[in-house]
């Protein structure tokens, strides 16, 4: 549904999108992810038709962006950062505007609006004008308008940006249902998102493409070995060489000792025996007191950092997507 | 065509949603009768030149402050955003905002027709002069409409979009006045007679109605608003 290929754009000598391909499809969440100014906004425009890409291609629903723009955005709802709305104008007057503006038939536009209503909860701020509403209440006002024409294909940029808590959990579960029967592509710059809401995540890093891929697959690329911290209580001594010679352990590394319990910092092999079960029975054949034992987690952050700046904290491991990388950026 | 309509109904109604529509009216009505009325009664002629003369310096200050909201605004607020992706070709938007920029001074215009009425009871004038008097009014004021309109393309600070509007307003004023063009070298003559804003307007007033006076006008209108949109579509350029 949407099919990008070669996307560059520059702004005088910024490049602001290099080399942009990818494919999304009906039923996705794609959630665009990347620092500020890598590139996500700039690319949201042009698949909107309200930026023209220097090269490269981009179809939107089976229309290219330039040839066929006004096709582009009848299959496009659109909302861009921070939702500017005219303020002077009420909530319905407003979506009236857009039902209008939208082609949707005079008979089903009262249906229409009362749907988006519906669906974005704006039944207690019809009466209002839309200057008068908080930040959260702004955002719903343009998702609506984004739906109003049930258009296959919906680009949000940051959606969630400036509110509350709650309003952000009630739009990212809107944007999960919203996406079970289209495609969504949605931009932020805050990972949990991400992981709360795709199916999917684009990475972008200074107007490049670095990752693609569900949550999963990025944690898999990125792990290339596990990581234990382990603390026992015993001598330094003899549980370090009798963890060495356990299988599946690659690496241990004392960390410090406080109070005779020994903080341990164990690599393990991906793929291969358990490492933990094997921790778990040395410490009760040698009777040592196992105080802690858990897997270090790769989170999100870790991901990002990994595909942005090219580590992952605390780990000086080179994988080989890294290399992948290094490699494209020197093309 | 239901493109544009859409866009000057949801204009038409901003202008009348805020306060812009209702102090323009107030003022222009203000502003015109007062300086109307005040040497009316000392010529004791009932007619309207007075009324008709003023109007190019009243609406170089008056006219500028409706347009220059049109498109500066829009991207000031980023709704431009909204606005340029929707379904729509550049140019319907622009003629869209146009026109209902051309409304509000229609309306107001409307309005000041308090002015011949009260006139025609005092005395007998020339039907003809001012019927022809208020088609050049609304021709000159479109002309007006569509230079403070393209003004307000080339910016997002509305002030500075007043000013480029009455700037370029009055130097296309100017150059038709009697002062400028005895000044002016000989070769230039017939280009700024033919190209000021008020010439035509003037030769209207005169009572006689000349298709070369509509075309200018209408040329003007034409001109400022494909230059507009070009502007508008500025963005897309690479």
């Amino acid at each position: 549904m949407i099919e990008v290929r070669e996307l560059t754009k520059s702004y005088g000598p910024t490049l602001a999108v290099n080399n942009v391909s990818f494919n999304a499809n009906i039923g996705e969440v794609v959630g665009f992810i990347g620092p500020n100014g890598a590139g996500k906004t700039t690319t949201m425009r042009i698949l909107t038709c309200y930026l023209t890409a220097d090269a490269g291609t981009a179809t939107v629903a089976g229309f290219d962006v330039l040839e066929h723009a006004i096709d582009v955005r009848k299959n496009v709802g659109y909302l861009p950062e921070s939702a500017p709305l005219y303020a002077d104008m009420g909530v319905v007057e407003y979506l009236k505007f857009m039902a209008e503006i939208r082609e949707i038939p005079k008979t089903r536009r009262k249906e229409r609006i009362r749907t988006v209503v519906d669906i974005c909860g704006l039944e207690g701020v019809i009466q209002k004008d839309i200057g008068e509403l908080s930040k959260g209440y702004r955002q719903r006002v343009g998702l609506a308008q984004s739906l109003i024409h049930d258009p296959p294909i919906l680009i949000l940029d940051e959606p969630t940006s400036g509110l509350d808590p709650t309003q952000t959990i009630e739009i990212r579960n809107l944007i999960k249902e919203i996406g079970t029967e289209k495609l969504v592509l949605f931009s932020t710059h805050i990972l949990p998102e991400v992981a709360a809401t795709c199916s999917r995540i684009l990475m972008i890093s200074r107007g490049k493409i670095v990752a693609n891929g569900t949550l999963e697959e990025l944690i898999n690329q990125v792990r290339s070995e596990n990581k234990l911290h382990v603390a026992i209580k015993g001598t330094e001594d003899e549980i370090t060489t009798k963890l060495r010679g356990l299988d599946g352990i690659t690496g241990v590394t004392p960390v410090k000792t406080d109070n005779g319990i020994v903080r341990y910092e164990i690599t393990t092999t991906h793929e291969g025996p358990d490492a933990t079960g094997a921790i778990f029975n040395a410490a009760v054949q040698n009777r040592w007191d196992l105080v802690e034992l858990h897997e270090e987690s790769i989170d999100l952050e870790q991901i990002f950092l990994h595909y942005t700046t090219g580590q992952i904290s605390g780990t000086p491991t080179k994988s080989v997507v890294n290399e992948d990388i290094d490699s494209t950026e020197e093309e | 065509m239901q493109n544009i309509n859409t866009i000057f109904k949801k204009e038409f109604r901003s202008y009348f949603n805020s306060p812009i529509a209702y102090i323009f009216i107030t003022f222009f009505l203000g502003i015109s009768s007062w300086l109307f009325f005040q040497t009316f009664f000392f010529s004791n002629q009932a007619e309207m030149r007075g009324f008709f003369g003023l109007m190019p310096w009243i609406f170089l200050f008056f006219i500028p402050s409706v347009t220059m909201k049109l498109w500066a605004e829009e991207k000031k607020m980023g709704t431009a955003e909204i606005l340029m992706t929707l379904p729509i070709r550049d140019y319907e938007v622009v003629i869209g905002k146009f026109l209902a920029s051309f409304g509000l001074l229609a309306v107001s215009v409307l309005f000041s027709l308090g002015i011949p009425i009260s006139v025609a009871l005092l005395g007998d004038p020339d039907g003809g002069t001012i019927v022809c008097g208020y088609l050049g009014l609304l021709l000159m004021g479109g002309a007006y409409l569509a230079i403070g309109m393209f003004a307000s393309t080339l910016t997002e600070n509305q002030i500075i979009a007043f000013i480029i509007g009455i700037t370029t307003c009055f130097v296309l004023l100017i150059i038709g006045t009697d002062y400028v063009l005895f000044s002016a070298p000989d070769w230039l003559y017939p280009i700024f007679s033919y190209l000021g804003l008020g010439v035509h307007y003037s030769s209207i007033l005169r009572g006689v109605i000349d298709s070369r006076d509509i075309i200018y006008y209408l040329t003007i209108m034409g001109f400022f608003l494909y230059i507009s949109t070009l502007m508008v579509e500025s963005r897309k350029w690479r």
